[in-house]
């Protein structure tokens, strides 16, 4: 039985179910990201799992135990808020120990641990303030604190990062994965940031509506996406999906698409299972990454499968580190990622190569991604 | 939370400013011109209210009225002056505020951050408390003070402020607390604080403000009370403002005049210190939570 584990848990509101079937195990030590866009119900099932809203259908059990009908003070659980919560009229040192004062800890030992935690995230210095004197970062930090102070089995964090400005974002999210490697603490860690999920977490599942959309390490999620919306939800700019329409060529299979000028464009694919062999001559979308359409010199030096493809450039935006390029394809606007200082013009055709490694194809009818 | 204000404040020209303190002005004096005259009246001896301009300066100041008002009027058949009653009303007032602020302060809390099915519903209830004439209760509750054996004492009095006192108190507290994140409580939980250890160590030190309102409010309608004060006050718990109408209205003898404004601006006092002492943080309280940020 995993550490933690969501076993068919449902949520409703009255006749309205907001959480279908939810099933996941999380291991010992695993940094858990839920991600998915606003209304998902990844915040819900972090609520369920602190114990703050009820579970109506299936148990979560921590440890072999069953904490459905359990308090949230005796899941042995701790949480970051999204707002830090930080109790205004305590000390910082006092945020801290509160818990352990609630719990009946002795005052040495609370001490003691506080000395800890507060060297651990370098807030000695702040322990005599109100959180009203400290900024953003620093009340992150606290926040933090209060939580490992715990040393619970469970740490949840509700979007922690949201309210930090986008530079504190970057390093606070450095800083929470080095403190999940040096403590190997079993983490749930709710965002809606893509970014935030890919970097931090050793599995993701990724929502929406109240399903999970996919469970699965980062890479798996980002190269093998389970389905459109998990296609176009992580990754920026977006996987690009592509109507097009599956032949056979050269005794595999390629995706008939529509260039910029009306120009028919083969790319073989280097996928040729049975399942996919069923959909020839019918329509699928497919699914490439904008860092897999390059220039000639850009293209991945393992890449088994690259084709090149001339098409017509309407936009380039300058992004520093890279040169976004925008063409169309089928129709529809398909967007490139290059180097920086790649030479390509807007309103002139392109010599474009698709490592189609990374390419996949979905059903254009269930959306789902056509596996061999 | 109020920093802002006056920065946002519209300016204006130099015209109509000065035009807007003449008026300010005006009024401020004839509102104070009656105390004014309480005052002035107050501690001249009575033949110089009698013979003469009411409006004159003393010339001969004394502050015999005063001490006469304090302890030896007559009021009703005994000369005790105000001092018994006085006390009363303390007795009376201080448990009344501090119970129903007590008791608002809870209910505010229980009804944003313990919501239950039928809350705002109830909060409507207590509400119409607000709002329901004095006059209307006076038999109901007579008989019910009758009926529990409170009547004519002060522990009555009390209660019946109290009742009357919840319905604002939970009005405040009510509207402070929902603007209260209710992260922190949830956090608290989280931490293994129970339903009371939440309210004492993380709410109640944020409330200052708004019970500062509170009390103020109920210290100045219980004090300023007279209709529930001679309905149910009998003869041993008059409170003041009783004792003050018994005193200008008694008919033996000659009016005193002067000893009836001393008493009234005696009655009038802890109001006004109450005011002076809090009334900073009244303005604050009642605007606190009405702007963001």
């Amino acid at each position: 039985m995993p550490f933690l584990d969501i076993d068919n848990v449902t949520k409703s509101y009255g006749n309205v179910e907001v959480l279908h079937r939810v099933d996941i195990g999380v291991e010992e030590g695993e940094f858990l990201v839920l991600v998915g866009p606003s209304g998902c119900g990844k915040s819900t099932l972090l609520n369920m799992i602190a114990g703050l809203e009820n579970i109506t259908g299936g148990t979560i059990s921590i440890k072999d135990r069953v904490v459905n009908d359990v308090h949230p003070s005796k899941r042995n659980i701790a949480m970051v808020f999204q707002s830090y919560a930080l109790y205004p009229n305590m000390t910082v040192g006092q945020n801290i120990t509160f818990g352990m004062e609630m719990h009946g800890i002795p005052k040495p030992e609370r001490e003691q641990k506080l000395a800890e935690v507060a060297k651990l995230l370098q807030i000695e210095q702040l322990l005599a303030r109100k959180p009203g004197q400290l900024s953003g970062g620093q009340r992150q930090r606290v926040a933090m604190g209060r939580a490992l102070v715990r040393d619970p089995d469970v740490f949840l964090f509700d979007e922690p990062l949201s309210n930090l400005d986008a530079k504190l974002r970057v390093d606070m999210r450095t800083e929470i994965k080095k403190l999940h490697q040096r403590l190997k603490s079993t983490i749930v860690y709710v965002t809606h940031d893509q970014i935030e999920a890919l970097t931090l977490s050793t599995r993701i599942a990724v929502m929406n509506k109240g399903y999970v959309q996919q469970l699965g390490t980062p890479k798996e999620v980002y190269d093998t996406p389970a389905n459109m919306f998990v296609a176009s939800f992580m990754g920026s700019p977006s996987m690009n999906l592509l109507p097009a329409t599956l032949r056979e060529a050269n005794g595999g299979l390629a995706a008939e698409l529509t260039g910029a000028e009306g120009q028919q464009i083969m790319l073989n694919l280097s996928q040729n299972g049975p399942n996919l062999r069923s959909y020839l001559g019918k329509p699928v979308i497919l699914g490439i990454r904008p860092e897999a359409i390059t220039d000639a010199d850009g293209v991945d030096r393992n890449a088994k499968n690259t084709q090149a493809l001339r098409n017509m450039v309407h936009v380039t935006e300058p992004a520093g580190s890279d040169t976004f390029v925008e063409t169309s394809l089928s129709g529809k606007a398909c967007i490139a990622r290059m180097r920086a200082d790649v030479d390509v013009h807007a309103g002139q055709p392109f010599d474009f190569v698709v490592n189609m490694d990374k390419a996949v194809v979905f059903d254009p009818e269930t959306e789902d991604r056509i596996v061999d | 939370m109020s920093g802002g204000a006056q920065d946002q404040a519209i300016r204006t020209g130099r015209v109509t400013r000065t035009f807007i303190y003449v008026v300010l002005i005006f009024f401020a004096l004839f509102y104070l011109l009656p105390f004014f005259i309480m005052l002035i009246n107050s501690i001249k001896p009575l033949p110089e209210i009698t013979g003469g301009n009411m409006m004159a300066l003393p010339t001969d100041p004394t502050i015999e009225p005063w001490k006469s008002a304090w302890s030896t009027a007559q009021i009703g058949v005994e000369a005790t002056g105000l001092k018994p009653y006085f006390m009363n009303s303390i007795l009376m007032v201080v448990p009344a505020v501090a119970i129903s602020t007590i008791l608002g302060a809870l209910n505010g809390y229980i009804l944003t951050k313990w919501r239950f099915r039928g809350d705002n519903l109830i909060f409507g209830l207590l509400l119409f408390s607000c709002f329901i004439p004095f006059q209307i209760v006076l038999i109901p509750m007579a008989m019910v003070l009758g009926k529990i054996g409170l009547a004519g004492s002060l522990t009555g009095l009390i209660l019946v402020h109290v009742v009357y006192g919840i319905g604002f108190g939970t009005l405040y507290f009510r509207n402070y607390y929902a603007a209260f994140p209710t992260e922190l409580v949830r956090a608290a939980m989280m931490d293994g604080a129970g339903f009371f250890r939440i309210f004492w160590r993380i709410m109640l030190p944020v409330s200052g403000p708004i019970a500062v309102v509170c009390i103020i409010w109920q210290f100045t309608n219980i004090w300023n009370d007279f209709l529930f004060g001679v309905s149910f006050g009998g003869l041993d718990a008059q409170p003041v403002t009783v004792a003050l109408n018994n005193l200008v209205q008694s008919s033996t003898g000659v009016r005193e005049y002067n000893v009836h404004f001393a008493a009234a601006i005696l009655a009038a006092l802890p109001t006004l210190l109450v005011y002076i002492v809090a009334g900073r943080y009244f303005v604050r309280g009642l605007m606190a939570g009405s702007v963001k940020g």
